[in-house]
């Protein structure tokens, strides 16, 4: 991968306030910044959110994005992960008709199990690395998936 | 205190200190304006549009050094501020705007005049609120009026709902700000500092890059005596004209697209850039990847985003510049001004081959001369301000300016129709100085209904038309680099100048002599009323030096060299 498209990802500590998101995705579609995905939630106990982006760029874009996220007024802080523990989650829809065993087994190796059954379909959970999401919903294709619906990364550094 | 949130408004800006407000009212801030009427604190300029009151506010704050208010009504008054907030965002002006906004029960469901006013103005603001609770407006003004001011200064926008303009709540003006998000940094990094003195000791060709923060700041006094005490030539960006006097023998000229030559050659021959608060605009650099190729740069701002944004920074410098350049003086004696004796010489063979001039060398007056001239009659004892085109870059080149604040203009976004209004802004704040607006026949129609405001508040802003019957900048460059076909850009046809200042009680004067236009000055000056002085002039007058967009600043197209001046 070319360092110009390389893949980044950014956590912003915000306040929790109204029309905080759009700033942070105006800025992005402003300066013609990618966001490949978008995870925000309440950070617990606090007045502060926090947003993990996936983008990509070459170093000095991503120095700019960090340097202008810290210019938003309601930006506390900007963490451009290094080393990190990144995890993303998906949920896939089955046909009950399919071999459950299989697709629990798998969904095993993959941090997740089936967590709800219904009269026609299973819905099936797991959490891993972007990367293991991607080769997972790969091999699982054999088994027609109805429906597959994928978060956005929250990261951690190490 | 209980009190509405109307009177709230009206009682921060007493508290701020602000003596002028640049206006429109409209049916959501009426309550705002009931409370204006009553009061006797501070005045309110009626502007005849509202996109004037922001620029009004603009130019006030500029000469002022405070923060410009402007105050409009919700939809159609908001819309039409918008180019003022995004002018002012551009060349970092203070200003708090305040907007009427439907009330909170209506919001959303597409009411008359109603427009999300805060999804407009996030991209082009420093910050902007939408106030929800009465309760809440004595932190937002507070908040408003500093994040406007201080770090990197800008434009903040704040929208009230009627129904909370007419919501009782405690007044308290009194708090502590608390934003612990927002905290612009002032002070230079020492060790940076003293790392980059030092590097400027060991260079050979140094170059100061002075740029409009330095204004900003008010830092001008400490640059000078930098630039002094070291004997480091300057050159300045369009923004920072007048940091440095005129005829200061360490000032090249201004730097960029039409820059001068010598300010182009020494900016491409120099060893060490010393930017301060400017920020490697592309109307400066042209051509990034040719732009000062043998150049180690500092880089001194207050922005840490504007610092190796386009161009490396091999020295950055977060800081305000006051701060930064005193740190600087504190240790100027690493550097010996002797050394760079052979550089300052190799400038003024610069200059010396190609000098920013122009030749009186047709029937009509020349642009240039009548700037000049003007510099010349009233030099300090003016404040200019400029509309947006050939007119703008002439008064850059060729006014005298001898101090900050003295030069009002559009840099960044280029709006055309700044010029008056900022005028009158500019007026407002300074009485005691000539208010000269140097215009273009293009420009001057896109707000010319101030002619109203200036008569009406007595602020009598003298504008010098420099008619030449065309849309000149892209006239200009539809000579050069489009074949000459002047796609919609003849404005033969115009307006009787004259008239039209009469219309609202202002004087006018059509002038095509040097004499002619002396009088016509003086009497405008004596008159002491808004004027249009129009001058008929050169029409195929280009502006040169010119480097051509996207080309090398080194590269430029240069005045064709003649006899005679």
């Amino acid at each position: 991968m070319s360092d110009s498209s390389a893949r980044r990802v950014v956590s912003v500590i915000v306040v929790n306030e109204a029309s905080v998101l759009s700033r942070i995705t105006d800025l992005f579609s402003g300066r013609g910044y990618n966001i490949t995905s978008l995870t925000v939630a309440p950070i617990p106990e606090s007045r502060y959110s926090r947003l993990t982006i996936v983008t990509s760029g070459s170093v000095r874009v991503i120095e700019q994005i960090t340097k202008q996220l810290h210019k938003l007024i309601p930006v506390l802080r900007v963490y451009e992960h290094e080393d990190m523990v990144e995890k993303e989650m998906a949920l896939i829809k089955f046909p009950i008709t399919e071999n459950l065993s299989d697709i629990n087994t798998l969904c095993e190796s993959y941090n997740g199990k089936i967590v709800n059954v219904g009269e026609n379909v299973v819905i099936a959970m797991v959490a891993d690395e972007p990367k293991r999401i991607d080769n997972f919903l790969c091999a699982i294709k054999r088994y027609n998936p109805k429906e597959i619906v994928r978060s956005g990364s929250v990261a951690l550094e190490r | 205190m209980q009190i509405s949130g109307a009177q709230m408004v009206i009682e921060a800006l007493i508290a701020e200190g602000v003596d002028t407000v640049f206006g429109y009212p409209g049916g959501a801030i009426m309550n705002v304006y009931d409370e204006i009427y009553k009061q006797d604190k501070f005045h309110h300029i009626l502007t005849r549009h509202e996109q004037a009151a922001v620029h009004a506010a603009e130019g006030y704050a500029k000469v002022s050094a405070k923060v410009g208010v402007a105050m409009i009504t919700s939809g159609p008054g908001f819309t039409n501020a918008v180019t003022g907030l995004a002018d002012a965002y551009m060349d970092s002006i203070p200003l708090v705007v305040i907007s009427g906004q439907v009330p909170m029960t209506l919001i959303g469901t597409d009411a008359f005049q109603e427009i999300d006013a805060v999804g407009i103005s996030r991209s082009c603001t420093k910050h902007n609120y939408l106030v929800t609770d009465a309760a809440d407006l004595p932190r937002i003004l507070k908040e408003a009026f500093y994040i406007a001011r201080s770090g990197r200064p800008g434009p903040v926008h704040v929208d009230i709902p009627k129904d909370v303009t007419a919501q009782i709540a405690t007044f308290d003006y009194d708090i502590a700000l608390d934003l612990e998000t927002y905290k612009p940094h002032t002070k230079g990094n020492p060790r940076q500092i003293k790392k980059a003195m030092q590097a400027i000791a060991d260079a050979k060709r140094p170059l100061f890059y002075l740029g409009g923060g330095i204004i900003n700041a008010n830092a001008a006094d400490e640059v000078r005596e930098l630039v002094h005490t070291t004997g480091i030539p300057a050159v300045e960006t369009f923004m920072a004209r007048g940091t440095l006097e005129h005829n200061d023998a360490l000032l090249i000229g201004m730097v960029g697209m039409h820059g001068s030559y010598a300010a182009n050659m020494a900016m491409s021959e120099t060893d060490i850039i010393i930017a301060l608060g400017a920020r490697f605009d592309d109307r400066v650099t042209g051509k990034l990847s040719e732009f000062a190729k043998n150049a180690t740069v500092i880089h001194v701002d207050i922005d840490p985003a504007s610092i190796s944004k386009l161009v490396n920074a091999n020295f950055p410098i977060v800081g305000d510049i006051k701060s930064v350049v005193k740190d600087m003086l504190a240790q100027s004696s690493v550097i010996d001004a002797q050394n760079y004796e052979q550089w300052r010489e190799t400038i003024v063979n610069f200059n010396e081959l190609h000098p920013l001039t122009y030749y009186e060398d047709s029937e009509r007056l020349k642009p240039q001369w009548v700037i000049e001239r003007v510099g010349a009659l009233l030099g300090d004892n003016a404040n200019i301000s400029t509309d947006v085109g050939q007119h703008q870059m002439w008064t850059a080149q060729f006014y005298p300016f001898s101090r900050p604040r003295q030069f009002v203009s559009s840099g960044g976004l280029g709006t055309m129709g700044f010029g008056f209004p900022a005028a009158i802004g500019v007026k407002a704040a300074a009485p005691e100085k000539t208010s000269i607006n140097f215009t273009g026949d293009g420009s001057i129609l896109m707000n010319c209904q101030e002619l109203m405001t200036a008569v009406e508040k007595k602020l009598p802003v003298i504008n010098i038309i420099l008619n030449n019957n065309f849309l000149g900048m892209v006239r200009q460059w539809q000579t050069l680099f489009y074949d000459d076909r002047h796609a919609e850009t003849d404005l033969s046809v115009q307006p009787d100048f004259i008239k039209l200042a009469e219309a609202f009680g202002g004087v006018g004067y059509r002038v095509t002599t040097k004499e002619e236009f002396d009088a016509a000055l003086e009497d405008a000056i004596k008159k002491d009323v808004v004027a249009f002085i129009e001058v008929k002039v050169e029409r195929f007058e280009n502006v040169m030096p010119m480097v051509p967009s996207g080309g090398s600043l080194f590269n430029m197209m240069l005045l064709e060299k003649k006899e005679s001046k």
